[in-house]
């Protein structure tokens, strides 16, 4: 078959965070070739995929995809999940297909095809190409992987590129949930499965997993259509009050990325630094001129969240002028005193930080006028090796630092306003990025495993 | 003038969580190719606003056709581990706007 043209409809940037129906709508009547959806990011920290938990609520992300899945049986075009459940690891793709399983059974669809990729990287794996001196850390400020970091690992994802979601979409699927995918892949894979240049494929991908935010205005919960044609692709908004300018296309790799124009992917560079943008007068824009550099050896994108400590903390005020004066000299004192009083306790085992709004809350050492405002709002911030370690150390800082008679000290009766009782906060694990490495593979299929599993039954 | 009144957007995030990018973007061509052409936007700028070393800036890149630059540094600490301040790195870009240019 040899397409002219191939449009991929957006419902929205964030699978779970809803779309205008008339604008889906909208998307279905340009009769479409596929829905593609993007339910991933690391914007929120390590904590996701450390703990196995979703960004998103399981009724908002069936609400989407319940629109999306009977649209798609419909017209008889596929719908590709990206980087299932946020994470994109095993717990959170098999969330989304229980979700999946949900929607298919209650509208009797259980005759659909249904593809699993998944992107999870076993930690021997990892250990192995570590050895091999074919696992690097993707940034300078990354820690280095020890063995007992890998191990603390809870799980590991790498994001697929194309190659993985062709292959299931040559088998005949219909819906696809991937793990962990760079986030244009799924947009790209339906593209260059019918025939589409590889270098606009992504482009258009890398437009269309935030839907509506190239346009102006901007929005990840608005839906978007991408026209692909042989030398060029097209970008319309499906909601009148928005509109796409060379602008704001132009712009739009910018967001979130280290480069304006140079992308990098799974076994790729995308190069847009020679693009054409131009206006057709009706809210779209046409995009030429998008390359892509396919890189030497083919190298995957690690992502590992570790669990590293346990937090307990407080939020409280400050009002005192002369506290205020002095405030970061007595929480260094407060602190050698929760720590004189538990000598016993290796200070190993946990660690004490303020965070001072109104000072240098927001930037730390990279404040440039750190000068304090009328009042303070602190956080006292604790991690430590168990809940209940962080828990005993908060309370003892947050009780000395209460009372605490720091010198020319004129309020006697206590240095913190709390705007809650109780104060102490229990918060639970925290974790970190404690694997962010590029992984040589053999080839763009090597480490992501398809399954296929019929509708009604697995 | 501020750099932040010859800006039409000027925002910071995380690009991954080991890095925060900050992106300046012009609504016209005269401004954007005034500050571009002034040099003013370099490391020694970026690193004695942000108190950083230059080694820690990765990127400063001008992209015509999106009348924008970007600025990419290497974040203290990553995004939600301990000691973090702004997990989506999306209030780090304040020092940037406080930037005097001539337009």
């Amino acid at each position: 078959m040899n397409m002219e043209e191939y449009k991929v409809l957006a419902p929205c940037g964030m699978l779970g965070y809803g779309f205008p129906k008339a604008s889906f709508q909208k998307g279905m009547e340009h009769k479409p070739d596929a829905i593609v959806v993007d339910a991933g990011s690391t914007d929120a920290g390590p904590h996701k995929l450390g703990a196995g938990t979703a960004i998103v609520s399981r009724q908002a992300c069936k609400k989407d995809l319940e629109l999306m899945i009977t649209a798609g049986a419909a017209a008889g075009i596929p719908v590709i999940i990206g980087s299932a459940g946020g994470s994109g690891a095993r717990i959170h793709v098999e969330w989304t297909q229980s979700i999946v399983m949900e929607i298919v059974k209650e509208h009797g669809l259980s005759d659909l095809n249904i593809a699993i990729i998944w992107a999870d990287i076993p930690h021997e794996a990892v250990k192995a190409s570590l050895a091999a001196g074919q696992c690097e850390p993707l940034n300078m400020t990354v820690k280095p992987l020890t063995e007992e970091r890998l191990e603390a690992t809870t799980r590991i994802v790498a994001q697929m590129g194309h190659e993985p979601i062709v292959k299931a979409l040559e088998a005949g699927a219909d819906i696809i949930i991937c793990g962990r995918a760079y986030d244009p892949s799924p947009f790209a894979a339906a593209a260059i499965h019918n025939g589409f240049d590889t270098a606009l494929s992504y482009h258009l991908g890398k437009i269309l997993e935030c839907a509506a935010l190239c346009a102006d205005p901007g929005t990840t919960k608005d839906s978007m259509l991408g026209i692909l044609k042989k030398d060029s692709f097209i970008v319309k908004p499906l909601n009148d009050k928005r509109k796409c300018t060379t602008i704001s296309v132009a712009a739009h790799t910018f967001y979130e990325k280290d480069h304006p124009y140079l992308l990098h992917g799974p076994g790729l560079i995308l190069d847009l630094e020679k693009c054409t943008f131009t206006e057709h007068g009706d809210g779209s824009v046409e995009v030429r001129g998008s390359r892509v550099h396919e890189t030497p050896i083919y190298k995957i994108k690690l992502e590992g969240a570790a669990r590293t400590a346990y937090r307990t903390f407080v939020v409280a005020g400050v009002r005192d002028p002369l506290l205020i004066t002095r405030i970061e000299e007595v929480e260094e004192l407060v602190k050698q005193q929760v720590q004189e009083y538990f000598d016993d306790i290796s200070e190993n085992d946990y660690q004490i930080r303020f965070i001072n709004y109104g000072l240098n809350g927001v930037m730390g050492q990279l404040e440039p006028t750190p000068t304090p405002g009328h009042e303070l709002g602190i956080v006292i911030d604790v991690v430590a090796k168990t809940q209940e370690l962080a828990d005993m150390i908060c309370s003892s800082a947050r009780s000395t630092f209460l009372h605490y008679g720091y010198e020319g000290r004129k309020a006697t009766a206590g240095n913190l306003a709390f705007p809650f009782a109780p104060s102490d906060v229990p918060f639970g694990a925290v974790y970190e990025f404690s694997v962010y490495h590029l992984m040589e593979t053999r080839d763009a299929l090597e480490m992501f495993t398809c399954e296929f599993i019929q509708g009604g039954s697995r | 003038m501020k750099l932040y009144d010859a800006a039409a957007v000027l925002r910071s995030k995380n690009s991954g969580p080991f890095e925060i990018t900050v992106d300046t973007l012009f609504d016209n061509a005269v401004t954007y190719n005034k500050i571009k052409q002034s040099g003013v936007i370099n490391k020694e700028t970026i690193s004695e606003l942000y108190n950083i070393a230059p080694e820690e800036i990765t990127q400063i890149v001008f992209f015509d056709q999106a009348l924008g630059f970007k600025v990419t540094f290497a974040r203290g600490v990553s995004s939600g581990s301990f000691l973090d301040r702004d997990v989506y790195g999306a209030q780090q870009h304040a020092p940037l706007m406080e930037l005097e240019v001539e337009v």
